[in-house]
Parts: structure tokens; sequence; C-alpha cells
């Protein structure tokens, strides 16, 4: 046997295993310092939480062949222009609430989560809403009590999770901000709501 | 003073008799696992099976939940079942760890009622330090996470301590480093961000970081000294297979943890360094196989407690296809991005954690009642040829790989369909879930669901009976 063999033996493998993690963990620490401000609210890639007063769509951008988000003209939300402390105030609300609601076990946000019930990532653009002069709306009474509504044909509802109107406003909000957030295209060749004027 | 064929606890060790507490929580929360399983399963079928009472929601918190739970008792089980033969040396706090397994243990109850019958609440900070954190896998509300913190704090002193005042092998190196970075990643995922971007990087440090690293290394451990066990390798062996496993495991796995940044809003390099060391991730996997497979050989499969044998073969061949195969499936970007939050993910999470722990854990589970009925007989020649371990065997695993392949088809209808064709629309998602193929895939997941049932029963049965009244003592593997 070939024990004696410097690639086989113990020692040289114990301090490959100590060089090979302790080299792989410093290299995703200097990732992570460079990853975190990119993603952090307010930069390019994840807006700050006032975009909900913005126009939002996801066009197909010609260098990066992806769709990307295109923040555009002035449309707050529920028609109410809110400053930065509200918009965060009320985003954290949604998100707040989408947490301890569990939707995460049905539904799936930037893809992960369960596959019970559709992908929530790009939800506030989704063609399901018919025009956007109801979606705001169609949103908020959907997410109240959708448990009554047929709103596919397998016979699947969701249920009434005791949403009060204020957080199911929150919970717009959040989803509108998420969709803004650049996924680099996901979910792919997706098609938007008509929001043209 | 070994008592044959009788269940006694004078026949086990200080931290084993602590071991075998753990286990016994761990095969109620297997059976748990499997029940919500099969009741979220039925509810793609009937909808409005349970619909208002337990919404698929909480079934399959529930059905995540008790998989993450069981594998762990299974894991801290484990430690405890090897550390005084490996250190050669009495638990130093016993008493303190026994407190901490009941603590751990109401805790876990506690958690789980809550799950069941308040289920949600407010939009507010406090249903998550309370109810529900209503994150995937780690929906444990922020109390427990301290309860949980400072329970793994105590094992964690346990094990460093007991291995410092005794012998520190090999085995005992890894296990201290390992259990020390599978706990600090779960600070990770204890605070709230707005942010979503924010919250999913780290709460994949804790997810991924686990189970495609630290509990990687953990089952590695598991193996060298199961393997030394049951087949007598010699320790040299397992030792440097060990460390050859940890280069491999932790050099893709920790930069593997990309291939969950191409889409949370996280920049594009990270298509490169998640597709290239995720996909070297099956590597480790293969190094195993080989591993158990030519120990297992060398010694003309000769050893003393057969089913333990088995399941770790089942464990090498399980994680090599599970969690190395079905990964790199759909590790690379360019298919992930059809993959991605499809059936395509179930099919390879259940492939996986069965595959990679559930089987290592069940190894353990037997090695462990052999020597708590004194060390019997587990070899050939087992009363009725041993059918109930057999047939446990193959149901659960011929039961989990029939689910997997079922929802494998049905995640190929998703990608098809709601991804390449529909757009990733919700109409592309419902168009999906209703097409025959989807729906075949559900039904027959749920039939191999119900075989898997059926092994593990067949299981519980087996580990409650086997070795019961046998006046053969084990053969001694461990001269070899």
């Amino acid at each position: 046997m070939a024990t004696s063999q410097w690639w086989a033996s113990e020692s040289f493998w114990r301090k490959t295993a100590i060089w090979v993690t302790g080299g792989s963990f410093v290299a995703l620490m200097f990732l992570t310092m460079d990853t975190i401000p990119q993603i952090s609210t307010g930069s390019k890639r994840v807006p700050a939480y006032s975009v909900i007063n913005y126009r939002i769509s996801y066009k197909f951008d010609e260098t990066r062949h992806v769709q990307v988000p295109v923040i555009g003209a002035k449309e707050p939300l529920f028609g109410k222009e809110l400053n930065e402390e509200e918009a965060e105030a009320l985003v954290k609300l949604g998100k707040l609430t989408t947490q301890s609601k569990n939707c995460m076990n049905c539904h799936t946000l930037l893809g992960n989560g369960a596959y019970y019930a559709p992908d929530l990532t790009k939800s506030w653009l989704d063609q399901y809403w018919g025009t956007k002069e109801v979606r705001e709306v169609q949103m908020l009474e959907f997410i109240k009590d959708p448990s009554d509504k047929v709103h596919n044909s397998m016979g699947r509802r969701m249920p009434k999770l005791e949403i009060t109107d204020e957080e199911a406003r929150g919970v717009v909000a959040f989803l509108k901000w998420m969709s803004s957030i650049d996924t680099n295209g996901f979910p792919y060749n997706f098609k938007s709501i008509e929001q043209e004027n | 003073m070994a008592t044959l064929g009788m269940l006694d606890s004078a026949n086990l060790n200080g931290g084993q008799k602590l071991a075998v507490k753990y286990f016994t929580v761990a095969i109620m929360l297997f059976g748990a696992q499997v029940l919500f399983g099969l009741l979220s399963g039925l509810q793609y079928l009937y909808p409005d099976f349970l619909y208002g009472v337990l919404d698929f929601s909480v079934n399959r918190m529930v059905h995540i939940n008790a998989l993450v739970v069981w594998l762990l008792y299974g894991f801290l089980g484990s430690v405890y079942w090897l550390l005084e033969e490996e250190s050669q040396h009495e638990v130093v706090g016993l008493k303190l760890g026994n407190l901490i397994y009941w603590v751990l243990t109401a805790a876990v109850t506690v958690v789980v009622l809550v799950y069941l019958f308040v289920q949600i609440g407010p939009g507010k900070e406090s249903s998550i330090w309370l109810i529900n954190e209503g994150r995937e896998y780690i929906e444990a509300p922020r109390w427990a996470d301290i309860g949980i913190v400072v329970s793994v704090l105590v094992v964690f002193y346990n094990v460093a301590a007991t291995f410092s005042k005794g012998r520190y092998t090999g085995i005992a190196g890894v296990l201290v480093l390992d259990m020390l970075a599978l706990f600090g990643i779960y600070l990770a995922g204890m605070f709230y961000t707005t942010n979503i971007s924010i919250d999913q990087y780290w709460w994949w440090w804790v997810i991924h970081l686990w189970v495609e690293a630290t509990w990687e290394v953990m089952v590695a451990c598991i193996m060298a000294y199961g393997l030394m066990k049951v087949l007598g390798v010699s320790r040299k062996i397992v030792e440097t297979w060990l460390y050859i496993e940890v280069a491999l495991m932790f050099g893709s796995g920790i930069l593997g943890l990309g291939h969950h940044y191409f889409w949370i809003g996280t920049p594009e390099y990270w298509f490169s360094i998640g597709g290239f060391f995720s996909a070297l991730e099956p590597i480790p996997l293969v190094a195993m196989v080989v591993h158990a497979v030519f120990d297992a050989g060398a010694r003309h499969a000769k050893n003393s407690n057969h089913p333990a044998m088995a399941w770790l073969i089942a464990h090498a061949f399980g994680n090599f296809f599970g969690a190395g195969v079905w990964g790199f499936m759909h590790t690379l970007p360019q298919i992930n991005l059809y993959t991605h939050g499809t059936q395509w993910s179930a099919s390879h999470g259940h492939l996986a954690f069965f595959g990679a722990y559930a089987t290592i854990i069940i190894a353990m589970f037997y090695l462990g009642i052999q020597r708590w009925r004194g060390g019997t007989w587990m070899s050939g020649d087992l009363p009725s040829n041993g059918w109930k371990w057999k047939w446990a065997l193959g149901l659960l695993n011929l039961g989990m790989v029939g689910m997997t392949v079922a929802m494998l088809v049905s995640g190929y209808v998703q990608s098809q369909i709601e991804r390449a064709i529909e757009g990733s629309s919700w109409m592309g998602y419902f168009a999906a879930q209703i097409h025959p193929w989807f729906v075949q895939g559900m039904w027959w997941r749920e039939v191999f669901g119900v075989m898997f049932l059926v092994g593990f029963i067949l299981l519980v049965w087996d580990l409650l009976t086997i070795g019961k009244g046998e006046s053969r003592a084990m053969v001694s593997a461990e001269a070899g």
C-alpha cells in the first residue's frame, strides 16, 4: 500500500482541510462585504421603499438580455405620496404581515418558499389583476378575504388570514416594492400588466 | 454485566443513555414529518381537505420543521452516543446535558402546539417572537431560537470539554469545529429586516451552510465512527478519509452557497461563483461512496450489524444521488432559471434530506438498539430472516425514490408550461398545476408516500423488536 506517499497521509489531508475551509470562508467574507452594500435598501439593485410612489415596469434589457425593473413616472400607491419614513413603515408592516401569516409556506418569494401557490416576486405586475386602474382595489380585497374567490380551476383557495385593511395595504406596498428588485431576470419571460397610459 | 436480548440501560454508558432519549424523540418527530407530509400531499389532490382547519401552510410548516428538528435530535443523539467511547472519558456535564434535553424537548412541544393551534398572528414583531417567524425551515419563533442556542451551547460544551479531558481524536477535532460552525451559523438567521434581499442572503447562510456544509461534515464524522464500529475499519483510514471529505465538502460547499444567490437581488458574479462551486459539490459525495463501498468490499461485507451497514450504504448512495446528482441537475443558473421554485426543488429536497441524513441516523438507531439490548447478534441468520428490517429498508427507499421521480415529472411540466411557454405569470402557474401530467405526478407522490409510511411503521416495529430474546452476542468487528 502507498500509505507512505505524502498525498495519502493523514497530516497532509488534515492541513489541506484546514486551509481549504479557512480560505473558502475568507473568500465568502470578502464576497459578503462586497454584496451587502449592493443589495442594501436604496441601492441600484434594491431600491428605496419610496419607490412605491412610482410606476414600476419590468422590461427587456438589450444589453443584459433579461427583463429588468424600470422605475417610471410618479404613480403613488393608493394615490397618496409617502415620504421615505412613511413608505418604510408601510412596507415594514407588509413584510411583517407576510411573515406572521406564514405566506412562504404556500407561496414563493424571490423563488423561495413552498410551491402550493404562485410566486410573488413580480405579483404586483401580474396580468391577473386586470388593469392597473383596478389593481390596487383588487389586491386589497383579495388579500383581506380570498376564501370565497374561485381564482383558478384547481380548486385551491387561499384561506382567510384575518388580515386587517392596514395590513393588507402594507402587503400591497411590500409587493410593489419587491417587484422593483433587480432579480437578474427571474422570473424569466414574465408577461406584465399593461401600464402605459 | 451485559444483559443480552433485553432492553437494559445498564448496557449503555452515560452519554449513550442520553443519546437514546434523543433518538426516541427523533423517531417520534420522524413519524410526525411523514404524517404531515401525507396531509399536505393530499391537499394538492383534494384542496378542500382540512381547509380552514389545518391549511397547507400549517401542514407543510410542521412537515419541514419536524424534519429539521428530528435530524438535529438524531445528530445530537449520535454525538452523545459516540462521545464516551471516542474520548474514553465520561461526559463531563451529563446532568446538565439531561436537563437541557428536557428543556429543549419541552420547547419543541410548545412550538409545535403553537404552530397547530395558534398558527398565525398579526403583522407585528410580537408574532415573530411568539408564534412563527414565517421564514421557511427556521419558522421557530425567536424565543425558541434563543432556547435552541442556549441548548446547543450546552451540548457543545459537553462535547468539547469531554474530548479535552479525554482522548482528542481526529474525529473529535472535526466534530468540535463542525459543531461550533453549525451552531454559530444559526445566529445568522435570528434577526428581522424589511429588506427581503438582505433577509434571504443571511437566511441562506443558515439553510445552505447547514445542509450543504456543516451537516454533511457531521454525517461524515458519524460515517467514520460507524464504519469503525460495524466493519472494523482502522482509525487511520477513516480519519484520513474524513479529512479528504472535509476538504472537498467545505471547499465546494462554502462558496457553493452562491447557487442560492442567483435571483434574490444579489449581483451577477454569483452566477459564476455559485455555478462553479456548487457543481463541485457532488465530488465529496462520490468520495464517500467509494470509501464506504470499498471498505465493505475489502471485508467481504462481514459486519456486526447488518441493518446498520445496509443503512450506511443507503446513506452513501442516497447522499450521492439525492444531494449530488439531483442537486447538480439544476444548479447551473442557465437551468435554474426555469426550475427554481418548482417541484424540481421539492424532488431534490426529498431525496437529499432522506438520502444524506435520514438514512445515516437510522443506521445509528440500529447501532443504538443493538447496544441497548446488551450487544446482541445482528448479523445474518436473524429470526424470520430479518424480514422486518429488510422490508422497512426496501419500502422506505422505494417510497422515497418513487416520490422523488413523481415530483420531478411534475417539475418538468412546470418548467415547460409555467416558465418556458407561459412566461412565469400566475396564469402560467395555474396552467401547469392543472395539467394532467402535473396532477399525475402529485398522485404518484401520494401513493409512494403511503408506501413510505408503511416502511416507517415497519421500521419502528423492527426497532422495538429486533434482538429481543436473542441469546447470541454480536460478532466483534473492531479487531480488523
